[in-house]
């Protein structure tokens, strides 16, 4: 039940109204420039990385200050926790839609354009001579293209993200008994399988693009393996950054056992991250 | 104007617009009750007529009533409604299949199996939509190629589309069905009586979605016949007059005077009658480099579209003779002047080297 | 105790101090509620020119392409611009309050999802003036029209979408936790408003169905510019894709716009019924249920598209079955009124209002999930009629209903009943002048989203323009009502200043302090 014996409500701030800048000049930059090719626009789009960076640290500096003076009750750090968790949940939704969008594509628009169920004359009329199989090699406007086998590469990258999570998990009970070396080895482990992870995934991407003729344009096979695994690529670089900054915040020796929701927060974010990825590997890769 | 569902000329729209009503007068009967009781405490528990507040909160017998009743009410609906929906859903052993094909903004029918089809366009005149001039009985629900169907025989229609999603809608057959890119759905009639009916495109589709009308005359089935058999004649007469064409030479003046008007019919809509376009949605051709550059490029994007855009495919809405006409057009209109005259064999040839 | 960075219980001077910086949750709601309340200006200016051009056939004043994107936009700044802001503007006033909270829960992350609105906004609106113009394939962006045949401007509108969705849910996760997290002790989940809890239900709906709008804006970005075929059948796709996932999210968000409402309603009748509220218990799990149903329901949108009977029927008998928990609400608004000691000021008569006309859209609501029938109805003024129904004379008046209820707590004025009660009369009236007629529209054959249309339909369309015109200057007066109010202007508001009111907001002095339940109060 809620106590509420001591709650600290943060005098005005300057941070919101400067992020609220930055997202505008990220959207309106990223708008312009991906519809008229305009390389000018895409300053304004740097522009907001910068304020929201900028942003970022201003804001975080402030909540950390204030963690560290004690101004924190423990009934905020369940505000925060809460507050992360259905932020992780709303990624999981996002997430979602493009799986639907992968299971849609697979179960029911392919099977039907193949003529399935009640489109025998989608098949006949307008689609005669595609075949409705996955991997959807061959789209039926005559694309093809060659699908991405999950050993090699996919299934070192598993590898390397559950060992991460290992990792990652380790230092959080090293947080947790006060062992200030394992924790900093851990940590410093899982920020090197998250590089890793991702030079390797740009590898892939490489390989698919030069290689197989896998590209984000060769039909519903390519976008959804490019978009899925592109989105989780998003998230783990996001997720390295967050995991280096509390590297940093951890040399410093911020962090309590007692008081570490910073960690907390970073530690789920990319356990997040990882189920996510074992989820891709299954229904993109594998299947 | 009627105004409550038509109950249309099938079997099928009978027992639709049967459904309707029947939900309809049930609301009715629930609503009256609901709001006469609401009424009743509005006008006799009101402070000022000195009624006392009773505090009576909850009642578990009340409350499992008011959700049990709807409950069963809803199953009473269910039943008509799951008939009726198998039975419209059922486009097995049809006399005839049609295909309709939607595009930007208008109809394609293809009758199978019987080399007939046509495109059907709106047949209200631009000086009526812009009120220059008065408006016609049947303002925009009236087109030049009518679909004609026969009375009494089981009609499949093959619904699909060539750009964005459209929806075939005939209220009096109580038929509507998107036309998905690249899908085909299936829908079916049966009609009662001859007569003519009137619909709409029902799916946004554009800047000219209010402009894309069907019209359906329904005849006897002998009447039918005779109609499909002349139809058969005169497309074949068309492809004969086709082929001669081939060998044949326009001059300017003709290609001009026909240009403009396939132009206006088929290129207005969407690259504006002064060859402008619309900044941002439909490039302008006045001064465009297809238009007064290579020939052999203009004539392909005309005859087989532009892929990825709006730019439909000509090839197989225009003649031989009107899009070499309007093509000519294009090219020496607005201060295009190139001089270029584009023949019918050379509009032939672009055909066939990409095959349709 | 609640601690202050720097102390200060008087209002922060200085424009940018009070409201740019601001972390304060009272602040915040009145910048939602002023910033909705100019969207609803903007986009009822934009109905005004439907209805200027829908006033007679022909073609009379803007372009079938501007019209389009006059529907659009309109849609688009009613739905996410004017109702949902309106809800959270009142969440973040009256939830802290109501629970004996100090703040939202995450204050400074409260005013950043207020100011990303007005950017967002900012940007849909300038794409109406970019080359090519703005949105114009309707507020469903339906595929291929907004991907391969959209203008220029849709990327504009996709990350105007984006930002929205960002703000939508930060709004949402401070919602949640403020509720669960914030409450005063003793006030346990069954003693809450049913404001309260209908939130809560609403914030979870828009967690989890705003990311997958933004999934679907996503989809269409690549779509159009960069290959991909997730709407396209020549690469596998299929464009009716698209509208599962945007009815996956555009169905609960039509209850996310009313659900409040009932919370609100919920809140007034009680009131001037001078009786507790019949079956809380019931409503509270009537609006789960609802909630709960709303992700099994969204194809009912699509009936005309060509699913397999057996999905047509699944999703009828869901769409259906919503009317039951729904039905509960109105009978239990009905039974609290029922030996009550009813009086009728203008809270309640918008309440009334709401009862009457919400059911009358939910009826209309039940013929539509009918599917055989919907084939006729679908993409008709009657779908239309439908949803300006339980959108207008529903989640608006609710909003109406819930200002006039707390603005002499906000303001510490009472308005002006005379103008007020003019108002209700006025909007009463010519909100059934304007939607009323619509259903005859639809039901004789009229499609929605055309800028022109048969001569038939020429009579109705001049009486429902009309209608249109006079609802548009009755909210005028709803206008003037509040500057009066925000100026001070009007009686002294007393702390309770209706008799049968009930809530921690009715205990403390109206206006409602700068900082409330610093100590958290004593919950019976
Ligand atoms: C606040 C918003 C809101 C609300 C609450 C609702 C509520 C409902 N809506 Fe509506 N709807 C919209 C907003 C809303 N809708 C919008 C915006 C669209 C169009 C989108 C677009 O295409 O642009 C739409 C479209 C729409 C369609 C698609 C129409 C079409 O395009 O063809 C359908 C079809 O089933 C539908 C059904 C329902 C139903 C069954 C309810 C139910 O929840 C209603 C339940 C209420 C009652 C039934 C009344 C009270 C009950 C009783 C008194 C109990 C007893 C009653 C019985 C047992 C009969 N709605
Ligand atoms: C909560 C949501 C909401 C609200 C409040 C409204 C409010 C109104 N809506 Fe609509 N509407 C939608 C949501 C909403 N709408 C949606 C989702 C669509 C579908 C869009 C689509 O198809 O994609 C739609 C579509 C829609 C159409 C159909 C368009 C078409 O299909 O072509 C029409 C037509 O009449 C219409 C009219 C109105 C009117 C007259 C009002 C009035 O209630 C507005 C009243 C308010 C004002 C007028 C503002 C106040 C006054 C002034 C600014 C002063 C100026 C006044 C005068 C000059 C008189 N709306
Ligand atoms: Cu075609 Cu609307
Ligand atoms: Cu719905």
């Amino acid at each position: 039940m809620a106590q509420t014996d001591k709650y600290y409500v943060p005098a005005q701030s300057v941070w919101p109204i400067v992020g609220a800048i930055g997202l505008f000049l990220i959207g309106y930059g990223a708008a312009t420039w991906i519809s008229s090719d305009n390389a000018q626009a895409s300053w304004i789009f740097f522009a907001g990385c910068v304020v929201i960076i900028f942003m970022l640290f201003g804001w975080f500096g402030n909540v950390i200050t204030e963690s560290m003076s004690g101004l924190y009750s423990a009934q905020m750090d369940r505000s925060f926790r809460q507050g992360m968790s259905w932020f992780i949940f709303s990624e999981i939704m996002f997430f979602l839609a493009f799986f639907g969008a992968l299971f849609y594509a697979r179960m029911i628009a392919i099977p039907w354009l193949g003529g399935a169920g009640n489109n025998v004359m989608t098949h006949e009329v307008l689609w005669p001579t595609f075949q409705a199989h996955w991997p959807l090699i061959s789209t039926p406007g005559g694309t093809s293209t060659t699908a991405m086998p999950w050993t090699g590469l996919p299934l070192i990258n598993t590898v390397i993200l559950l060992i991460s999570s290992i990792t990652l998990h380790w230092a959080h009970v090293s947080l947790e008994k006060g062992q200030r070396g394992p924790l900093t080895i851990g940590l410093g482990f899982t920020v090197l399988l998250g590089i890793i992870f991702l030079g390797l995934q740009v590898q892939e991407y490489i390989h698919a693009y030069q290689d197989m003729g896998l590209t984000l344009s060769s039909g519903v096979y390519g976008n959804t393996f490019f978009l899925l695994t592109g989105f989780h690529g998003l998230h783990v670089t996001l997720g390295t950054i967050i995991l280096f900054v509390l590297f940093c915040r951890i040399l410093k020796g911020h962090f309590t056992p007692a008081q570490h929701f910073g960690f907390q927060a970073g530690s789920w974010y990319w356990h997040f991250v990882d189920v996510v990825w074992l989820c891709l590997f299954v229904f993109v890769y594998i299947l | 104007m009627p105004v409550n569902l038509t109950q249309g000329v099938t079997d099928i729209s009978q027992q639709v617009y049967d459904l309707h009503m029947t939900i309809f007068y049930i609301c009715c009967v629930i609503g009256i009750l609901v709001f006469a009781v609401m009424f009743w405490a509005i006008i006799h528990h009101r402070k000022d007529k000195g009624a006392k507040a009773a505090q009576f909160h909850e009642n578990t017998k009340v409350e499992i009533l008011w959700t049990a009743i709807p409950f069963v009410i809803l199953i009473a609906m269910a039943i008509p409604a799951t008939k009726t929906l198998i039975a419209m859903e059922d486009p097995s052993d049809a006399d005839i299949t049609i295909q309709v094909t939607g595009s930007q903004w208008k109809w394609h029918y293809k009758y199978f199996g019987q080399d007939v089809e046509f495109y059907s366009l709106l047949a209200t005149r631009q000086d009526q939509i812009n009120n220059e001039r008065n408006k016609r009985d049947n303002y925009l629900l009236e087109v030049d190629y009518p679909l004609v169907l026969p009375v009494g025989k089981k009609v499949r229609f093959l619904v699909t589309s060539e750009d964005v999603i459209h929806s075939w809608w005939v209220p009096a057959f109580a038929v509507k069905k998107d036309a998905n890119p690249g899908f085909i759905n299936e829908a079916w009639t049966r009609i009662n009586e001859p007569g003519i009916y009137r619909g709409q495109c029902a799916e946004l589709c554009g800047k000219d979605h209010g402009f894309m009308p069907i019209v359906v005359i329904a005849k006897p089935e002998q009447e039918f016949n005779t109609w499909l058999a002349s139809q058969q004649q005169k497309i074949a007469e068309e492809k004969a007059a086709e082929q001669a064409l081939l060998s044949m030479n326009m001059t300017m003046d003709e290609m001009m005077t026909l240009g403009e008007k396939v132009y206006l019919k088929s290129c207005a809509a969407c690259h504006q009658a002064n060859g402008e376009g619309l900044a941002g949605v439909f490039p302008a051709l006045k001064g465009n480099k297809i238009a007064t550059e290579d020939v052999l490029k203009h004539i392909d994007v005309v005859v087989h579209g532009a892929p990825g855009t709006a730019m439909q495919a000509f090839a197989k809405q225009l003649k031989l003779k009107e899009l070499s006409a309007v093509i000519t057009y294009e090219r020496n209109a607005w201060g295009n002047d190139t001089g270029d005259l584009v023949q019918p064999a050379q509009v032939k040839a672009v055909m066939d080297q990409k095959d349709l | 105790m609640t601690e202050h960075g720097p102390h200060h219980d008087h209002k922060p001077s200085g424009f940018m101090a009070r409201w740019v910086l601001t972390t304060n949750h009272k602040d915040i709601g009145s910048l939602y509620l002023l910033f909705s309340f100019a969207m609803f200006l903007t986009g009822g200016a934009m109905a005004m020119v439907i209805r200027a051009e829908l006033f007679q056939p022909g073609l009379q004043l803007i372009e079938p392409n501007f019209f389009n994107q006059m529907t659009t936009v309109h849609g688009l700044i009613m739905v996410f611009g004017a109702v949902m802001p309106a809800f959270v503007g009142l969440a973040n006033w009256m939830l802290p309050v109501m629970i004996g909270a100090p703040d939202m829960a995450l204050p400074r992350m409260n005013n950043w999802s207020f100011w990303i609105l007005p950017f967002a906004f900012t940007m849909m609106l300038m794409s109406l003036f970019m080359e090519g113009g703005g949105p114009n394939f309707g507020w469903t962006f339906y595929a291929p029209l907004s991907t391969k045949y959209s203008p220029d401007s849709t990327a504009v509108f996709v990350f105007a979408v984006h930002l929205m969705g960002i703000s939508s849910i930060m709004g949402a996760i401070n919602v949640i936790v403020t509720i669960v997290n914030l409450r005063a002790p003793g006030m346990t989940m069954m003693k809450l408003p049913l404001f309260v809890w209908t939130w809560l239900i609403t914030a979870f709906l828009l967690i989890a169905v705003m990311p997958v709008l933004a999934g679907a804006v996503t989809m269409v970005l690549t779509d159009k510019y960069f290959g991909t075929s997730f709407f396209d059948a020549a690469g596998g796709g299929d464009p009716v894709m698209f509208q599962h996932i945007f009815w996956f999210f555009g169905h609960p968000e039509v209850y996310i716009m009313i659900l409040p409402s009932f919370g609100i309603i919920s809140a007034i009748v009680p009131a001037f019924s001078r009786k507790p509220l019949f079956g809380y218990a019931s409503m509270v799990y009537a609006t789960a249920s609802i909630a709960g149903l709303s992700f099994l329901v969204w194809a009912h949108h699509m009936f005309t598209t060509g699913m397999p009977v057996a999905a047509e029927l699944f999703f009828m008998y869901c769409t259906m079955l919503i009317s039951v928990p729904t039905g509960v609400k109105v009978f239990n608004w009905v039974a609290t009124m029922w030996r009550g000691s009813l009086t009728f000021e203008v809270p309640m008569l918008f309440a009334i209002a709401f009862i009457v006309l919400f059911t009358i859209g939910g009826f209309s609501g039940l013929m539509l999930a009918i599917t055989p029938v919907d084939f006729q109805y679908h993409d008709t003024y009657f779908v239309v009629a439908h949803f300006h129904y339980v959108l207008v004379s529903g989640a608006i008046f609710s909003i109406m209903a819930a200002s006039y209820y707390w603005l002499p707590k906000w303001t510490g004025v009472m308005f002006d009943e005379g103008l007020a009660k003019l108002h209700f009369w006025c909007s009463l009236i010519s909100v059934n002048v304007l939607f009323f007629p619509m259903h005859f529209l639809g039901l004789a054959g009229m499609p929605r989203r055309i800028p022109d249309y048969a001569l038939q339909f020429a009579n109705v369309n001049a009486i429902v323009s009309i209608g249109g015109f006079a609802f548009g200057l009755s909210q005028l007066i709803f206008l003037v009502v509040v500057i009066k109010c925000m100026r001070g202007k009007g009686e002294k508001a007393p702390d309770k200043p209706w008799e049968g009111a009930e809530g921690l907001e009715w205990e403390m002095p109206s206006p409602a302090p700068y900082h409330t339940h610093l100590t958290p109060p004593e919950i019976k």
